[in-house]
């Protein structure tokens, strides 16, 4: 019929998109209590049956950064702005040391295999197999002696050396599905070794870059035992405060928590919304036949 | 040798030996014969935080001799040192320390000095009848868990493999569970599951008209932690299978509808072959989670009721920090590794023989 639209392939309508709609609102339902509940009052909050109508107060995110720890004592500062920074960093910068060491490496064991290729691999698979409890005593103790305890460049290593094992792997099964004759011929050509990683291997990998830094960054955003023993009062991250004000006086201020919550989902998403168009992008290069 | 049989040789393009005694940046043995008399003289005549800077200067020049000396010629290794040495001290290392301390008789709120027991600690690991209790529940979550992981997941990969409206904002919507930090999360769903305000019990309550407590009972537990951590790692799952799935070249799809190929057919011949490796990924990574999870059980139901839901992970935590028995602790999580890394070998194993099968 003429006015049915030629669909191409990859491409779908908008029954699709109802459907996937109500798949993603139950995967987002309970993030969005979690938001709304930020801007609740006490009394709404603990309502029974839940309110969904109620007037929006900021109180809870002001008492985020401003907040009186005891009754009729002043507000003092939190320094959540400190904390919320400290995240930022701390988290930003151990992701991208983790894709440049991991992804030369994953480079290194894809297209020049040593000896020993799958020990080297499976050994890097094993640092991630234990509870962090068993190494948390040698780790602590090894920052003491170092002096890196309560430092940014302690616990940005120890996060790098986290995110390594993932993203040695995922990076490398990507290299692995390159086909060869792009490289060969760019080699052929006359192309350094440099030349040819950036340029061709580089860009085809893109949604496998893109993919493991979003791994990375919500692992190293979220990560609670380690920040909590390594880093200091001037280092501290988000996850420690927030449990910090949780295990205090009144019992859990749900208010409080969701505000928090809240604000910290914030750069997590604008950093995915950022990436997303290269992890949907995926690989054009049409012209070889595997 | 002389200097211009050197230059013949390079000329024609066979490794040249730097003779021994050249200083060359790329002359690592004599920088490590330097180094081996530096440092000892430098530690015994010197005061200890001078010789320590001259130590640490003797060590980068033989490390920086050796990269000089690799360079363009051992591409492997080069690329894959910095990966490896920043992961042997950070995590290789103290493994290997905590191992050893397994061997010892260590307990962390006492200041006393450990005492050497052999294999004591794993023998009465070994004995204790509530680790195979524990080790059947861990076994449970985990094989629920991840399953539910990996079905929802693929599924949901499949959705919005292809483009339809609004794609970008729904696959972030889908992505949020994953942002959550495990306090918010095990607070949060432990407040959904509570029986007076949480939401799954007044809506229940709905068509019931009674209070639901879905933490009473060890199923009811059990399903509460599998649907929040499923809940909240198969978008993981989707993100990886989904990364895969577009990097297949729209060709080949062209070429399977104009032979007119079935759906299954051309999933079996084109899909899966490139989803392949990162399904694999996503199984062998979400299944080392699984067995590490302490987070989300310990938040929701501390283990309960009783000790039903107690998974090894809440266990060792239970051993080590309430009753401080440190290497107890550390043996018994040396055998789970043990049982982890058979259970990967096994995996890595079976897929590697499908892979020279298919080839």
């Amino acid at each position: 019929m003429a006015w049915q639209r030629q669909r191409t392939i990859g491409e779908a309508g908008w029954g699709r998109t109802a459907f996937a709609g109500v798949i993603s609102f139950a995967y987002f339902f309970p993030v969005l209590w979690i938001i709304l509940t930020a801007f609740k009052a006490n009394n709404d909050i603990l309502a029974i049956p839940p309110k969904w109508l109620f007037t929006p107060t900021l109180d809870n995110f002001v008492e985020v950064f401003f907040r009186a720890y005891s009754k009729g004592a002043e507000a003092v500062d939190t320094r959540f702005d400190l904390f919320f920074f400290n995240s930022i960093f701390i988290a930003g910068t151990s992701v991208l040391l983790a894709l440049l060491i991991g992804t030369l490496a994953a480079y290194g064991f894809s297209r020049y295999p040593l000896r020993g290729n799958e020990t080297y691999l499976f050994i890097i698979l094993t640092t991630r197999m234990l509870p962090p409890i068993v190494v948390i005593i040698p780790i602590f103790l090894m920052f003491r002696l170092a002096g890196l305890s309560g430092t940014y460049l302690g616990i940005i290593l120890l996060y790098t050396a986290f995110n390594l094992p993932f993203t040695v792997w995922m990076m490398k099964s990507f290299f692995d599905e390159l086909s060869p004759e792009v490289e060969d011929a760019a080699r052929m050509d006359g192309s350094s070794e440099t030349r040819v990683f950036f340029k061709i291997c580089l860009p085809q990998v893109g949604a496998g870059l893109a993919a493991t830094a979003v791994f990375g960054l919500i692992l190293t955003w979220n990560e609670f035992l380690f920040a909590l023993l390594l880093t200091g009062v001037e280092t501290r991250t988000v996850p420690v405060a927030m449990a910090q004000t949780i295990g205090g006086d009144i019992g859990v201020r749900w208010g409080l928590l969701a505000a928090i919550e809240t604000l910290f989902l914030v750069p997590v998403i604008v950093v995915v919304f950022v990436l997303q168009h290269h992890l949907l992008r995926g690989v054009t290069f049409g012209t070889i036949k595997r | 040798m002389s200097a211009a049989t050197t230059t013949m040789a390079a000329a024609r393009g066979r490794r040249v030996r730097a003779p021994f005694w050249q200083p060359r940046w790329s002359n690592w043995r004599l920088a490590l014969l330097l180094a081996l008399v530096v440092i000892p003289a430098a530690v015994l005549a010197l005061p200890l935080d001078v010789a320590f800077w001259l130590a640490l200067g003797a060590v980068a020049l033989v490390a920086l001799t050796a990269v000089v000396n690799a360079w363009g010629r051992h591409h492997g290794g080069l690329l894959v040192a910095p990966a490896i040495g920043l992961l042997f001290v950070m995590n290789i290392f103290p493994l290997m320390w905590s191992f050893g301390l397994s061997f010892f008789n260590f307990r962390a709120n006492r200041a006393a000095p450990p005492t050497f027991t052999g294999l004591g600690n794993y023998e009465r690991v070994l004995s204790d009848p509530v680790i195979w209790d524990r080790l059947q529940t861990t076994a449970l979550v985990v094989v629920l868990t991840v399953v539910c992981q990996m079905v929802v997941g693929f599924l949901l990969a499949l959705l919005f493999e292809k483009k339809f409206p609004g794609r970008r904002v729904l696959l972030m919507l889908v992505l949020t569970p994953m942002m959550l930090s495990f306090v918010a999360v095990g607070a949060f769903f432990r407040y959904y599951y509570e029986p007076t305000f949480g939401l799954l019990s007044q809506a229940v309550r709905l068509f019931t008209g009674e209070p639901f407590i879905l933490l009473d009972t060890t199923g009811g537990a059990l399903a509460g932690i599998v649907f929040a951590d499923a809940w909240m790692w198969s978008p993981f799952v989707m993100l990886l299978v989904l990364a895969g799935l577009v990097s297949v070249p729209q060709y080949l799809y062209e070429a399977a509808e104009i032979d007119r190929a079935s759906w299954w057919r051309r999933f079996r011949t084109i899909t899966f072959p490139y989803i392949k490796g990162l399904l694999l990924l996503a199984l062998l990574f979400r299944t080392i989670e699984a067995f590490k999870l302490f987070d989300v059980v310990f938040l929701i139901t501390e283990g309960g009721p009783g000790t039903s839901t107690e998974t090894i992970a809440v266990y060792v935590n239970r051993l080590a920090f309430k009753y401080f028995r440190t290497s107890q602790s550390t043996a018994l999580v040396y055998i789970l590794l043990f049982i982890v890394i058979v259970l990967t070998n096994l995996y890595l194993y079976f897929v590697q023989r499908r892979a020279a099968e298919a080839d």
